[in-house]
């Protein structure tokens, strides 16, 4: 297994790295530039939205996602299993908090 | 490398007086002081563990002893109440963080992992040395907190008042955690990898010693769950530095959300505790009762459950904070389930014991201490996570003794019953049974005396973390203290009769206890330093007592 982890893995250009990297730092300009807008019950949804894109964004280029075995993408996908379980079950509690008390 | 300048005489005559018997093995192959401080042999760093873990329990355990002298009277006539807050957050930072989640995982997970897989050493022993460091640096930063002045949060850290109200040393205590929680997830990390990539031909899955399975669900619990007290620390760090909004109300955060994070860490933490001794209580009960652990698969299948559990479960903690009274309902049923893990495990070890061939040495009668008290435990969780009873037991000494009796009652003795199990293993020599089967009994005593009146303390109303209470309290005080003094002599006890066996002891031959796991039939005691002669091949399963009852093994 380690052999064919090995052989699919090709060492990216480093103009990719550079794209990332730039498109990272646009994404934060355009994460503070929404922050100052107000979209109302959206601005969360928009936020983590544009967090999200730029974790795949690391995850996928900077750290070799795109070149990784099968195995690797079972603990990734795992990962964001049990980041779903933390954040969907602790938005169980705000969403049904009793707020208006 | 030469790495004997800094030989000393003390070091060589421990070493020499250690492996005597033998030619060559991991603790007299090299006498130098460098050769253990930059040792990468899984064992030695298992050692090194042992060393610095144990002296963090005398300190906690010595705040435990001026927080009982403190409850022995009604009144704060030994400790002011500011000085009362820093020794439980001080007790509870200690034992959690610097002892029990190191304990087995990094003491015996670290000497046994390899032996009991057939391997030479963890996946990555560099890493496995730095997690060391990682572990002993945020030790120091730690105890640099108490030295500046110490802690006064709980060891919770409960926001607003850790953010904004506390004039202690938080930020330094929580460096301190965050250090110590990469060594826990690299540690985690390597085990997982061990156990994945490192398993010796023949060892399937389901040929791993149960002991393996708890350390495996544990390190899965170690490397999803401690990045979010790390992060959540680092938030507490930013809010109390830079005054952001994340906790504190005033400036837009919420403080539930600290406990959510908190906890979501914190409640799988108390499992990094437990699933490592229900491992070993796997082990000496196969061992000692000279049977077929009864229902393997459905053991190991439980530790990964209880693991999974650990993770959905942790709003229980948080029944009377305020939160939507509709999660808390899914919560109470998610923490019911949790039982059902638990339960089979002490059925399967009920059904192992019975009709076994049954030895009461020391490591059993640990085991013995451990089943009730873990019973009573987890059966008192039960209690907790009913959301009617919770209102009433909630932060009173009900919540003390419950989480005691699984930490010490499970956790602790657990651990002890494993050090005690494996200690001919590791360094070749036998303790006396006599002192190990007293200490395992006063340790049982003391400890129930201890913490059972706290049980009836906190459903009569008494709560936590007051250094004064009513007098009606004092008698049920008196018992406690009275039992911590008992206990206090159940725990100093090991730490005289085993370092006296290390250098005095009788020589054990290599399986003593008739075990039938890689680390006692294919390896020396102690073991060599690449632990196997020749890679092992595994043919059948981990425990095949089945026709050997009668074979009763003298030691």
């Amino acid at each position: 297994m380690a052999t064919t982890e090995h052989s699919t893995h090709q060492p990216a250009p480093l103009s990719l790295y550079l794209a990332t990297f730039g498109m990272l730092m646009f994404l934060t300009i355009l994460t503070i530039f929404a922050g100052f807008q107000n979209f109302g019950m959206w601005s969360t949804p928009i936020a983590l939205g544009i967090a999200g894109v730029k974790a795949a964004l690391v995850v996928v280029i900077f750290m070799h996602g795109y070149s990784s075995s099968p195995l690797t993408w079972v603990i990734i996908l795992a990962s964001m299993f049990f980041m779903t379980i933390m954040l969907g079950l602790m938005l169980s509690d705000y969403m049904s908090r009793g707020w208006a008390m | 490398m030469a790495s004997v300048s800094l030989e000393s005489e003390t070091f060589k005559k421990f070493a020499d007086v250690a492996g005597r018997d033998n030619d060559v093995n991991y603790l007299n192959h090299d006498h130098s002081i460098t050769s253990w401080l930059f040792t990468l042999d899984h064992k030695r760093i298992g050692l090194l563990y042992l060393v610095t873990i144990t002296l963090m329990f005398l300190l906690g355990g010595a705040l435990a002893g001026a927080i009982r002298l403190e409850l022995l009277t009604p009144k704060g006539d030994f400790l002011t109440a500011d000085t009362y807050n820093k020794a439980f957050t001080a007790h509870g930072i200690i034992m959690l963080f610097f002892f029990l989640i190191p304990s087995i995982p990094a003491v015996l997970g670290n000497f046994l992992v390899p032996l009991m897989i057939g391997a030479k050493d963890v996946a990555f022993p560099r890493l496995n040395l730095f997690s060391y460091y990682l572990y002993f640096a945020g030790s120091v930063i730690a105890l640099t907190a108490l030295l500046l002045g110490g802690v006064d949060t709980g060891w919770t850290f409960y926001t607003p008042f850790s953010s904004t109200y506390s004039n202690s040393y938080v930020i330094v205590m929580a460096v301190g955690l965050f250090v110590v929680g990469f060594s826990s997830i690299l540690t985690g990390l390597n085990f997982i990898i061990t156990v994945h990539r490192m398993r010796c031909p023949g060892l399937t899955w389901f040929r791993l010693p149960l002991f393996i399975w708890g350390i495996y669900a544990t390190s899965v619990v170690q490397l999803l769950g401690t990045p979010v007290i790390a992060v959540t620390l680092g938030l507490l760090g930013v809010e109390r530095t830079l005054g952001v909004g994340i906790f504190d109300p005033r400036l837009g955060g919420d403080p539930i959300l600290f406990q959510h994070l908190f906890w979501f860490y914190s409640h799988p933490a108390v499992y990094i505790m437990i699933l490592p001794s229900l491992g070993v209580a796997s082990e000496v009960i196969a061992t000692f009762s000279r049977k077929n652990v009864f229902g393997y698969h459905i053991i190991a299948f439980s530790s990964i459950a209880i693991a999974v559990f650990g993770f959905i479960v942790w709003a229980h903690h948080m029944f009377t904070t305020g939160m939507s009274p509709y999660a808390a309902m899914v919560f109470s049923l998610l923490t019911f389930s949790v039982a059902i893990p638990s339960g089979i495990k002490v059925f399967s070890w009920l059904a192992t014991m019975y009709g076994g061939s049954i030895s009461f040495d020391t490591p059993m009668i640990y085991i013995f201490g451990f089943l009730g008290l873990f019973t009573i435990g987890g059966m008192t969780g039960l209690f907790l996570s009913t959301l009617g009873t919770d209102i009433h037991l909630h932060d009173t000494y009900f919540i003390v003794a419950h989480f005691h009796y699984i930490m010490v009652g499970g956790a602790v003795l657990g651990y002890m019953a494993g050090l005690h199990y494996w200690w001919p293993k590791i360094t070749g020599r036998l303790y006396s049974e006599f002192w190990g089967k007293l200490s395992a009994g006063i340790t049982f005593i003391g400890f129930n005396f201890t913490f059972f009146p706290q049980f009836i303390l906190g459903y009569l109303g008494m709560p936590r973390r007051y250094y004064e209470y009513p007098d009606e309290f004092q008698v049920l005080n008196v018992f406690s203290s009275a039992g911590a003094t008992i206990l206090a002599i159940g725990y100093l006890m090991p730490l005289v009769y085993m370092p006296y066996s290390f250098f005095f002891g009788e020589k054990a031959n290599s399986n003593p206890y008739g075990g039938s796991t890689l680390e006692w039939t294919n390896t020396t005691s102690p073991p060599s330093p690449h632990n196997f002669e020749k890679t092992p091949v595994v043919t059948e399963e981990p425990y095949h007592y089945h026709g050997k009852e009668a074979a009763v093994v003298s030691h």
